[in-house]
């Protein structure tokens, strides 16, 4: 037990670095991009409760990134009602969709899961680009009023960081709790040997779907804060197929199946493109060269942050998860 | 013209566009296992050296496409040592390189694309030959059909096809029998590379195309792989002249902005009750 | 392990309850800080993101050129008079890369203001990131300038410190439509196909509308999804229902197949409007099929404006002057986003000028007041309940013609900046 507490102390230790470094130094440029990272860390870990303990490599996870943002968006912009509630009401809804798809395509394994959620989440953009009332292909834009009624747009950017940085927190203890409950040795059984744990009694159907709506639970809970803060939603930007991408690189990066590993892979992927991105040396190039980075990571340190860690440090290995 | 004759004629020239476009995937998929993320990317590369050699050697691109094809082989041969050979070489089977080889033919196609976007940015290009567009699609419409006849026949008729088929469906037994399989993997995803470079210089003569335009031809080549099985060339390019049919048809009775959402929807649908494709049996 | 639980969330708590204190002690402290920067100002720094990588790369490229150009004109001067200061400040533009992505272009603005002191910003390129970066700009009171981005959205949002140069969205397709009814009174039929992209829908939208108004039936009323390249079954549809003229597009790439496609079927359209694509020089590449295709620009190289044409409001350099300057550097005619570049720069230089001052407040209000004409065009924002939409600024309808067998793009509406004749679509088959 205490070897997994450290991981989970370290991991929260961690955020709340991110969290209180901009607080207490009250500076608004560590804010956005601790922003960015907590929000890699809560995408990475949702997506890890599916994918790293069940072991369904989902590439279009990001749908429900773009569900929970456009349902916390057309809430707010239709029936004001208040942020708290509708990213609940958001997450809620992206569960129970997740549910519903879950049903179906967790029948499929391994590639044909991963092209269905693709076809899912190009199926589910192509539609929005249709909807009116979600403003089809324009997105929706916020008035700066709706900002007002939170203590106007400078307090709203801090409040959205805050309550991502919340959420991240709680999503991280769900994904400890999971591991280290009955539910995810369920979960693991399934990774393993699907067939197998269904003959050892594992309701294979029911698991892995709660393990699916809770993955999905969240980014639609992060969605709906990124498109508050940004004031606006499109199709485009909502439903990215790079972000997707992106979840699971950073998963694979930290380790995939631990604790702290997505933790740490989300941090290392967004500094590694913060960095490219402004630095003057490799601004022009910096997808080629974070092509590269990732080919090698994926060639030489394909156990990722956790596991490289484990095997290169003795005394790490039985605390690290 | 009638107007759904007119719609079915496109169908049928798209369809055979379309199903060139994902030639290679599928033989990567059914030989390798590899679901290659790359492949938009090397369509992409395709186009613009068709591009580029149309441009400095005023040759066309159904000429230039026999040197696009060596390009490719080679690129391709290059690229599996490079992204590919360290993953597949050391499983024991392919559910556990499934994921890394996801991860790591994404990466390739950061760099190409990467690349591509440093010099060309997102610039539209298109190769104006005298020809009418249905004059064009014709023409890659053939080569398309060439190049299903010679794939099918290299890999029934040859040593080396019979080889690369054995792989596809027992690599294990394969390498009892003393094929060398590693050979016969770097082979087939060059190939593979090869057929999405070329389909991406004959398509460059049809449409305009971008930096970004090879991932529509990715998303397209998905649907088609599914609906066409991974079996056999001759599967993808009905696989592909169906897509092209439903897209041409479809567009004339709903909304062309709603084509992609019902492409999608089938793709989903087929999957779940079709998983081996049309033809293949039930799962 | 509950111990630790309950610390962790214990703690979640109680940052969470000092929220408010915090935020009242950030507003002071931002404009303590303001006032310290201006004293000691060697430079004006302008603040930008370029769209280097992903979809928007070449558009704002061409934008980000002319705003150098800018730049570089007014530091051979010594830069711009600012009188509170009393000296002439040089200029600095701070850029990064957005990837055309909305991921951080908030942090992104958020740098430049607060790491890179940016006393004023620039747009991205494109409507949907422009919105993005105006949340950031409001919060921390900067100006920003909005180039390349002709939504109409968002200037209905309550924004104070945005101001957009182009012509916007709703008045995209505005005088095509004019020209229509002047020069085929007799057409009554007509087809809207666009691009399913931000954009393009909301000029579709917009004219639609505005043609429904002036009578005309719009029988097709479709869009495509983006980077659809083959345009065979829409065309059909086109002919079926009996269009007299086709109006729409998107982007280069759709509106360039769509005036080939429609050459090559021969469709006997009385006009052909084509958003983006005929604006561009590249569009000659497809020959005959460029021919009377007709589509509105927001400038054409080929405009004169200069203070030989608006004597008394004129700004800057002739637009004459600009085009020279910039084929010398890029080796090439400068498209209407590079045109706006610039544009965006002198409107500031302009603004700080007659404020003489670098203070939000007081620029803000030159801006307000603001009415000239530039080598863009006329520039002067609306107010309340669009405060900041562009409203001078007209579009100009440009038409590929044919003079000695050479294709060229010529200006044909509006009558004083045309430099040839409209002719009608159809006369060429």
């Amino acid at each position: 037990m205490k070897k997994n507490l450290f991981s989970l102390l370290l991991a929260l230790g961690i955020i709340f670095y991110f969290i209180l470094t901009p607080m207490i130094l009250n500076s608004p440029i560590l804010r956005e991009s601790s922003f960015t990272t907590l929000m890699y860390i809560a995408l990475a870990i949702s997506l890890n409760i599916l994918m790293g303990f069940t072991g369904y490599v989902s590439f279009g996870h990001v749908v429900f990134f773009g569900i929970g943002g456009y349902i916390t968006f057309a809430l707010l912009y239709y029936y004001k009602i208040s942020l708290f509630l509708a990213l609940i009401l958001a997450g809620i809804f992206a569960a129970l969709i997740a549910a519903l798809l879950g049903s179906v395509v967790l029948n499929l394994r391994g590639a044909y899961f991963a092209i269905a959620t693709i076809g899912i989440n190009e199926a589910i953009k192509s539609l929005v680009n249709n909807l009116e009332f979600l403003g089809g292909a324009e997105g929706l834009f916020f008035n700066m009023k709706i900002y007002k009624s939170y203590g106007g747009p400078q307090n709203a950017l801090w409040l959205s960081f805050y309550l991502l940085g919340i959420i991240t927190i709680v999503v991280l203890i769900i994904s400890y709790l999971i591991k280290h409950s009955k539910f995810g040795l369920g979960l693991f059984a399934i990774r393993e040997d699907e067939d197998a744990a269904s003959t050892l009694g594992v309701n294979t159907k029911l698991f892995k779907t709660i393990a699916f709506m809770i993955s999905a639970f969240f980014p639609a809970v992060v969605g709906g804060i990124f498109f508050f803060k940004n004031g606006s939603i499109d199709p485009g930007s909502a439903f990215s197929l790079t972000k997707s991408v992106e979840m699971i690189f950073m998963v694979m990066l930290g380790g995939i199946g631990t604790i702290l590993g997505p933790v740490l892979g989300a941090i290392t992927y967004d500094k590694i493109k913060e960095t490219l991105l402004v630095s003057e040396a490799f601004k022009n190039l910096h997808l080629t060269i974070s092509g590269i980075i990732l080919l090698l990571i994926v060639l030489f340190v394909p156990e990722g942050i956790i596991g490289f860690l484990r095997r290169k440090i003795k005394v790490l290995k039985n605390i690290l998860d | 013209m009638n107007v759904y004759i007119d719609t079915f004629i496109n169908g049928i020239l798209i369809g055979l566009i379309y199903g060139l476009a994902a030639m290679g995937l599928a033989l990567i998929w059914g030989v390798l296992k590899v679901i290659n993320l790359s492949h938009g990317a090397f369509i992409t590369l395709g186009m613009f050296l068709s591009y580029l050699i149309f441009k400095y050697f005023h040759i066309p691109p159904y000429i230039s496409v026999f040197f696009t094809l060596i390009i490719g082989f080679i690129l391709g041969f290059l690229a599996y040592f490079i992204s590919l050979h360290k993953i597949v070489s050391h499983a024991k089977n392919f559910k556990e390189y499934e994921l890394s080889s996801l991860l790591s033919t994404f990466s390739l196609s950061l760099i190409i694309t990467g690349f591509l976007l440093f010099i060309f940015a997102t610039t539209p290009m298109a190769i104006n030959l005298p020809l009418s567009l249905f004059e064009t699609k014709l023409l890659a419409s053939f080569f398309s059909i060439i190049f299903t006849i010679a794939l099918t026949l290299f890999l029934y008729k040859t040593y080396m096809g019979k080889a690369i088929r054995a792989v596809s469906q027992n690599i294990d037994a394969a390498k009892l029998m003393g094929v060398n399989t590693t050979l016969i993997l770097a082979i087939s995803f060059a190939i593979g590379i090869s057929l999405a470079m070329a389909a991406g210089n004959l398509i460059a003569m049809v449409f305009p195309f971008s930096t970004l335009s090879g991932i529509l031809y990715e998303l397209k080549s998905f649907v088609i792989c599914v609906l066409g099985g991974l079996g056999n060339p001759v599967g993808t390019i009905v696989g592909g002249i169906i897509l092209g049919l439903l897209e041409n048809f479809f567009g004339l009775f709903v909304n062309q902005g709603l084509v992609p959402f019902i492409e999608f929807t089938i793709l989903i649908l087929l999957l779940i009750f079709k998983p081996n494709g049309l033809f293949g049996g039930s799962k | 392990m509950k111990k630790y639980l309950s610390i962790a969330l214990a703690l979640s708590f109680a940052f969470f309850g000092c929220l408010d204190k915090k935020e009242e002690k950030g507003n002071k402290q931002s404009i303590s800080e303001t006032k310290a920067k201006t004293a000691s100002k060697d430079f004006i720094v302008i603040g930008y993101t370029e769209s280097k990588t992903g979809k928007f790369a070449t558009e704002s490229r061409e934008q980000s050129q002319g705003l150098k150009l800018w730049a570089e004109d007014v530091n051979k001067n010594g830069g711009i008079y600012v009188k509170a200061l009393g000296k002439k400040l040089k200029v600095k533009l701070i850029s990064y890369d957005d990837e055309s992505l909305k991921d951080r272009v908030q942090q992104l603005y958020t740098r430049l203001i607060t790491e890179d002191k940016a006393d004023f910003l620039i747009s991205p390129y494109s409507s949907g990131l422009t919105a993005s970066a105006a949340v950031v700009s409001e919060q921390y009171g900067k100006v920003l300038i909005a180039t390349g981005a002709a939504s109409d959205k968002i200037f209905k949002k309550g924004y104070e410190l945005v101001y957009q140069i182009y012509t916007p969205a709703s008045r995209y397709l505005k005088d095509a439509i004019d020209l229509l009814k002047e020069k085929h009174p007799d057409v009554i039929k007509i087809a809207i196909i666009y691009e399913n992209s931000n954009f393009a829908k909301s000029v579709a939208t917009a004219a639609k509308k505005y043609a429904e108004e002036k009578g005309f039936k719009v029988v097709v009323f479709e869009s495509y999804d983006p980077g659809t390249s083959d345009f065979t079954t829409l065309i059909n549809k086109i002919k079926e229902k009996g269009a007299q003229a086709l109006i729409g597009g998107g982007h280069f790439t759709d509106g360039q197949a769509i005036a080939k496609q429609v050459n090559d079927v021969k469709l006997p359209l009385k006009m052909l409007c084509i958003l983006v694509a005929p604006a561009i020089d590249k569009f000659k590449e497809i020959g005959k099929a460029a021919l009377y295709v007709s589509g509105p620009s927001q400038w054409e190289p080929k405009v004169d404006y200069s203070p030989k044409t608006y004597p008394e409001k004129f700004y800057g350099i002739s637009s004459k002057e600009f085009v020279e300057k910039y084929k010398k550097i890029y080796a090439k005619d400068p498209s209407y986003h590079a045109a706006g570049g610039y544009a965006a720069g002198l409107v500031l230089q302009k603004a700080i000028e007659d404020s003489g001052s670098l203070e939000t407040s007081k620029v803000k209000n030159a801006l307000d007041n603001m009415d000239i004409y530039t080598l863009f065009g006329h520039i002067k924002f609306e107010k309340a309940p669009y405060h900041g939409r562009q409203e001078g600024h007209k579009m100009v309808i440009v038409q590929w013609q044919e003079k000695q067998n050479k294709l060229d793009k010529e200006i044909v509406y509006p009558k004083e900046a045309s430099t040839s004749n409209y002719i009608p679509y159809n006369k060429k088959f």
